[in-house]
């Protein structure tokens, strides 16, 4: 327990659960668990292939013809969002931390009223698949189709190795699997969704995670409150008991302003530049719907982090000093209350106090569907930067036909698929807590502020976009390697040669400043004529007049 | 999009008033969403006792517990307040731009 909880916590920062890291240990078989998840994957398989059916155009497979509503694809963001290592990690701070566990939610949450305000309906307006046809709107296609695609596909990247390996671990833990087994199961599956059923499958596989995993959640911390006559006094008193008074108030979580405040940057422009994410967008008819995807997906999502509180504090009650869930081998040598399998367990135990032996499979099974529902997402979104921006705009330059790109596309993602299968048995035994957090700010320095700018500013220009871009980009990944997580956590020197751990602070300032100084620098005749072509993008992504429709199925 | 019909639209009072009444309340909220999580953060980060004070004397619940919670709300109220807006004001005046620039 100690070993992932330090994980989570100390060294590795605020993005570790959603990493999962750590040594677990395998648990017998889980049959209750195998059977419901037996049920789900034939479930999805069959949606997979009434979807290939549907499947005929490089449109459907991208973005589901466009035909997905605001409250589905609202479930489908939240399904996106809510991984299983979010959940499972969440709860595990919570139930490790207390109130920390909500300071970490709430960072998660906020990006998304200013995704609204700012960037979904301009984003469903001017764009078609994705983000990178924004991006390049009035710009050169080839340079910045090119840098937009190599930012998405190195943020997919890390975002997959990070759920493959937390795959494999908490199959491990949960059913009782070899990790080798979990992490190719979980890739083939995978392929088959996305390969088959494209953007329509995905979605729905997501819309039947996001519900399964809501409802789940909804009935523990139901049932904790109800033990406590649905008085949250009583629930915090009794915790508060068996730890101590710390877990009512802020931790050591955010501990100095600048951290703070860098940390709130990458998560906020990060998720606004996540591409599996603003690929979303592109599935639903208009701006209305658009909008209204992000109501709802807020709304899940915001509920979601409230639930986990609960059941985080659900489980101080009724798992820790539980004889039955007590780790007693562990107990011997280090003393105080391991819980069986570690902190991460902490959700899973709960729901067999509250639920018994069939609830537990329940809510196993749902976590197992959840990281399917997520690979499923992130290799659309890698494998379409692939087709769609590096093959048919910059390698074709725009004559392939739809076909063709879409072949490209499966391709892509079985080839996707095999690399995260390999990459998750190769960083088995790494600490791979830096790599979301990594992923986060390359999204928030190199993806998000292009994206922005080119809404934005009418003065933007190929060569500030493309020279900030990369600037951004560089930024952020060399001061990870310099900073705590990687020069220390994993390359074992004393002290890191940059302070803090999450540099998006300075590496958005610096691709927002790098982007501005080289577009107004530049007097080239191209960029004049990008200037000018400003207005015309502009009226498009305030009415969305020209803007792609919805196919009907 | 052709020139000629970049000017009407340009033109047309009804699309000056949408960009211009959607800028400022969309930035609006932003600033107020901005404002209440990097408020929440700093005051963490600055003053760390200050939400484990408990709500009244004797109770075990903290300020931070309210807060908190009130800061996941005010984000999806902001994002609902923003939509019904949008859903009904602005669509209604997008819907006349564009059967104007049509030439209706």
């Amino acid at each position: 327990m100690k070993q992932i909880l330090f994980l989570l916590l100390g060294s590795a920062g605020i993005f570790a659960s959603e990493a999962l890291t750590g040594a677990v240990e395998k648990q017998p078989l889980n049959m209750s668990a195998i059977i419901m998840f037996v049920i789900f994957v034939g479930a999805t398989l069959g949606i997979t292939y009434w979807a290939a059916k549907r499947t005929k155009t490089a449109k459907d497979f991208y973005t589901a013809g466009g035909g997905i509503t605001g409250f589905q694809n609202g479930m489908a963001i939240a399904g996106d969002y809510m991984s299983a290592a979010s959940f499972l990690g969440i709860s595990a701070l919570v139930y490790g931390k207390g109130y920390d566990g909500l300071i970490y939610s709430i960072g998660f949450l906020v990006g998304w009223p200013i995704i609204l305000f700012m960037v979904a309906e301009r984003l469903r307006n001017l764009g078609k698949y994705t983000f990178a046809d924004v991006a390049s709107y009035r710009l050169r296609q080839t340079p910045i189709r090119t840098l937009a695609a190599f930012g998405s596909i190195t943020t997919v990247i890390l975002y997959l190795i990070a759920q493959m390996v937390g795959a494999g671990k908490l199959i491990q833990l949960l059913f009782g699997l070899d990790y080798e087994i979990a992490v190719v199961l979980v890739g083939v599956l995978m392929i088959l969704y996305v390969t088959f059923g494209g953007m329509l499958a995905t979605t729905w596989v997501q819309i039947i995670k996001a519900f399964l995993l809501l409802a789940g959640a909804t009935f523990m911390a139901i049932a904790v409150m109800a033990h406590y006559n649905f008085n949250f006094e009583s629930l915090f008193a009794t915790a508060v008991q068996m730890k101590d008074v710390s877990i009512m108030a802020p931790g050591k979580l955010v501990s100095d302003p600048i951290s703070a405040i860098s940390l709130g940057v990458a998560l906020m422009f990060g998720t606004a530049g996540l591409p599996h994410i603003l690929m979303r967008f592109f599935t639903v008819s208009d701006a209305k719907e658009a909008r209204k995807s992000v109501f709802y997906a807020t709304g899940f999502i915001g509920y979601f982090y409230i639930l986990t509180f609960i059941i985080g504090f659900g489980a101080i009650v009724m798992v820790f000093q539980n004889p039955q869930y007590l780790d007693l081998a562990k107990q011997a040598v280090d003393g105080g209350y391991p819980i069986l399998g570690g902190d991460n367990m902490a959700a899973i135990h709960l729901s067999h106090a509250v639920g018994g032996d069939f609830f537990l499979g329940f809510i196993s099974a749902v976590a197992f569907a959840t990281i399917l529902a997520v690979v499923s997402g992130l290799t659309l979104a890698g494998a379409s930067a692939i087709s769609h921006d590096l093959y048919a705009s910059v390698i074709r330059k725009g004559k392939s036909d739809g076909l063709m790109e879409m072949k490209v596309s499966k391709v892509a993602t079985v080839v996707l698929g095999i690399v995260a299968i390999f990459l998750g048995i190769t960083f088995e035994d790494q600490n791979i807590a830096f790599m979301v957090g990594l992923a986060f700010a390359i999204a928030a320095s190199a993806n998000f502020p292009i994206l922005f700018l080119s809404m934005y500013w009418s003065k933007l220009t190929t060569r500030g976009a493309l020279i900030g871009g990369s600037l951004g980009l560089l930024t952020a990944a060399v001061l990870v390697v310099l900073g705590p997580t990687v020069w220390v956590d994993v390359l074992k020197h004393a002290d890191p040669i940059f302070p803090y751990k999450y540099p998006a602070l300075f590496s958005v300032s610096m691709a927002f400043i790098g982007i501005w100084f080289f577009s107004i620098t530049d007097n080239s005749e191209s960029a004049k004529q990008e200037k000018e072509a400003f207005e015309a993008q502009y009226i498009r992504s305030q009415t969305g007049i020209g803007a792609e429709g919805a196919v009907e199925h | 999009m052709k020139q000629e019909m970049v000017d009407r639209i340009k033109n047309d009072p009804d699309y000056i008033h949408l960009v211009s009444v959607r800028s400022r309340f969309a930035w609006t909220l932003t600033i107020i969403m901005l404002v209440i999580y990097f408020g929440f953060v700093l005051v963490i980060a600055f003053d760390p006792t200050y939400l484990g004070t408990p709500l009244s004397a004797g109770s075990v619940t903290t300020i931070g517990i309210p807060v908190g919670v009130g800061v996941i709300l005010s984000a999806f109220i902001l994002t609902g307040i923003y939509v019904r807006r949008a859903n009904g004001e602005f669509d209604e005046l997008t819907r006349r731009i564009k059967d104007k620039a049509k030439g209706n």
